[in-house]
């Protein structure tokens, strides 16, 4: 070794305070983005927020109107927040992998110590960080303006979130895994994914009304127990946990799922030579 | 003795069933600078890439600083570094954003005061607070060097360092390449189809040529053994001849290839 090369003392790679170090100024990175850029910073504030507005005046009026929702007033904001969560979650991740993309800076990262699974936990940061920009904002004004209070959900609001987050990021890893493998073409996925997956995830309805061939597909995503979950807190009072344990089983598969399929798409993208052409 | 700097015996890469590199076998021993030369598509940049472990290869073996860059490329990717114009750095980031981005990600120690050299190496003072989309093709280059250098790279891979730069601005980089490795003693490889860069930079030519290297030696050598007087001369009677690939074989004027 070359004794006038080495004079910055390199950390053993698979150490953690390292992997941490990298992980880190992965974060950094987007936080100096969204510093710079406000608008950036509000658009992440502003949906969840006209949304929740718009869910509030439809629940003042269905509570003189419907029955069903005069059981619990929190039921629809409750359930338009947590919906946020999982969307906040998907377009969390993909939007900073995507980022990577449009300043063509894949190239670096990719011949740089960062590990590909490093990378995926930066963009799970970024995916928390902006959904918590998102949607407590909003929670906090659920409450000034239409009495709707999420977090009288109590401890089992915390799994719910963790649950839905966790969904969010596994259906983030599968779009980043085909922009990885069919180019910048597919992007529009980013924001059309998690959509598909609305209507089967009883987010403002039982599972009970969809087709019985629906009812399956829904009882197979993470998403419908959590909201069986929450309408059985809001409407009976009672903590389904096994509800809450059917979708931490469904959300680990998904995870392990989309995770196996970013990093196969990586690997494949370094067969293929895509990691400088992507972005271009 | 140490480990060379890179080490890269019949390395093949096919894509979609063509070949874009084949049979490629070369050596950079630590503190040389050894430059990739050939016409747009001879497999230089695909060369670099299979050496930072961003392509993988079809077949062959690549060692950088004694490590398996297929199955252990992250072991050593914190003692190289590299610069291409095929990437960018984030446009939104500062360029002082940027260096510390990078610096953090390489495991710098002192990020902070690895920037401040830097800024003085490079000239960059007056640049930190500027958004990297802001910048010249100038400027950005040099941005672009600094992060390569930010880690002290042991090996520095360097993807047409001076296209698209003014002459000016190419010499000024030439030059602070050649004093920088000369005063830190780091491998150089380097892929241009600039003859002047390459005769000013590098120690051993490899001349690449539809994936194949087809000649190889000091810039002066192969001058001399083509029986021409610059090295461009060289470059065209290579890039020109209508021969079969010949895979090595001898190109030089007069020899039967």
């Amino acid at each position: 070794m070359n004794a006038k090369t080495r004079t910055v003392s390199t950390p053993a790679p698979r150490a953690l305070a390292p992997a941490l170090t990298r992980i880190g100024a992965m974060v950094l990175r987007h936080v100096y983005l969204m510093r710079t850029s406000w608008p950036r910073l509000f658009e992440l504030m502003y949906w969840p927020t006209v949304q929740m507005i718009l869910w509030g005046f439809i629940t003042r009026f269905l509570l003189t109107n419907s029955s069903y929702i005069a059981q619990a007033a929190g039921l629809l904001i409750s359930a338009v927040l947590l919906w946020d969560v999982l969307f906040r979650g998907q377009l969390g991740l993909s939007l900073s992998f995507l980022e990577e993309v449009w300043s063509r800076n894949l190239g670096n990262l990719s011949v740089s110590p960062l590990r590909p699974s490093e990378f995926l936990l930066s963009l799970m940061v970024m995916s928390l960080l902006r959904t918590l920009i998102g949607v407590l904002p909003a929670a906090g004004l659920a409450i000034v303006f239409f009495e709707a209070n999420l977090f009288a959900l109590g401890l089992p609001l915390i799994g719910f979130f963790t649950i839905l987050l966790m969904f969010g990021w596994a259906i983030g890893m599968m779009v980043c895994a085909l922009i990885l493998r069919v180019g910048q073409g597919a992007e529009s996925v980013a924001w059309l994914a998690i959509f598909l997956l609305a209507p089967v995830s009883a987010i403002y309805y039982p599972v009970s009304v969809l087709p019985d061939w629906l009812q399956f597909l829904a009882w197979s995503l993470p998403s419908a127990p959590v909201f069986e979950g929450m309408r059985a807190i809001l409407i009976d009072g009672t903590t389904r946990l096994d509800l809450m344990a059917h979708a931490l089983g469904l959300v680990l598969v998904y995870l392990s799922i989309g995770a196996g399929l970013f990093l196969y798409a990586f690997h494949v993208a370094r067969r293929r030579g895509l990691l400088l052409q992507i972005g271009e | 003795m140490s480990d060379p700097a890179v080490e890269v015996s019949n390395l093949v890469k096919w894509f979609n069933g063509a070949p874009a590199v084949r049979d490629v076998s070369f050596t950079v021993a630590a503190g040389q600078t050894v430059a990739l030369l050939g016409a747009n598509g001879a497999g230089k940049t695909t060369t670099i890439s299979m050496l930072l472990g961003l392509v993988l290869p079809s077949a062959g073996r690549v060692r950088v600083l004694g490590h398996d860059m297929v199955r252990h490329r992250h072991r050593v990717l914190h003692r190289i570094n590299f610069s291409s114009p095929y990437v960018d750095l984030p446009r939104r980031l500062t360029v002082e954003q940027n260096l510390l981005f990078f610096g953090r990600l390489y495991g710098v120690p002192a990020p902070k005061a690895r920037l401040a050299e830097l800024a003085q190496d490079l000239n960059l003072a007056g640049l930190l607070k500027k958004p990297g989309g802001q910048l010249s093709a100038g400027q950005k280059t040099r941005v672009s060097l600094a992060k390569a250098l930010i880690n002290k790279p042991e090996l520095l891979l360097l993807d047409e360092p001076t296209a698209s730069l003014d002459p000016d601005t190419a010499d000024w980089m030439r030059g602070y390449l050649k004093g920088y490795q000369a005063r830190s003693g780091c491998a150089i490889l380097l892929a241009s189809h600039n003859m002047t860069e390459v005769e000013r930079l590098a120690g051993q030519v490899l001349i690449m040529r539809r994936g194949r290297i087809v000649d190889r030696g000091a810039p002066g050598a192969l001058i001399e053994s083509y029986g021409h007087r610059t090295l461009e001369e060289v470059f065209l009677d290579i890039a020109r001849a209508t021969e079969p690939d010949t895979g090595g074989q001898d190109l030089r004027a007069g020899a039967a290839p």
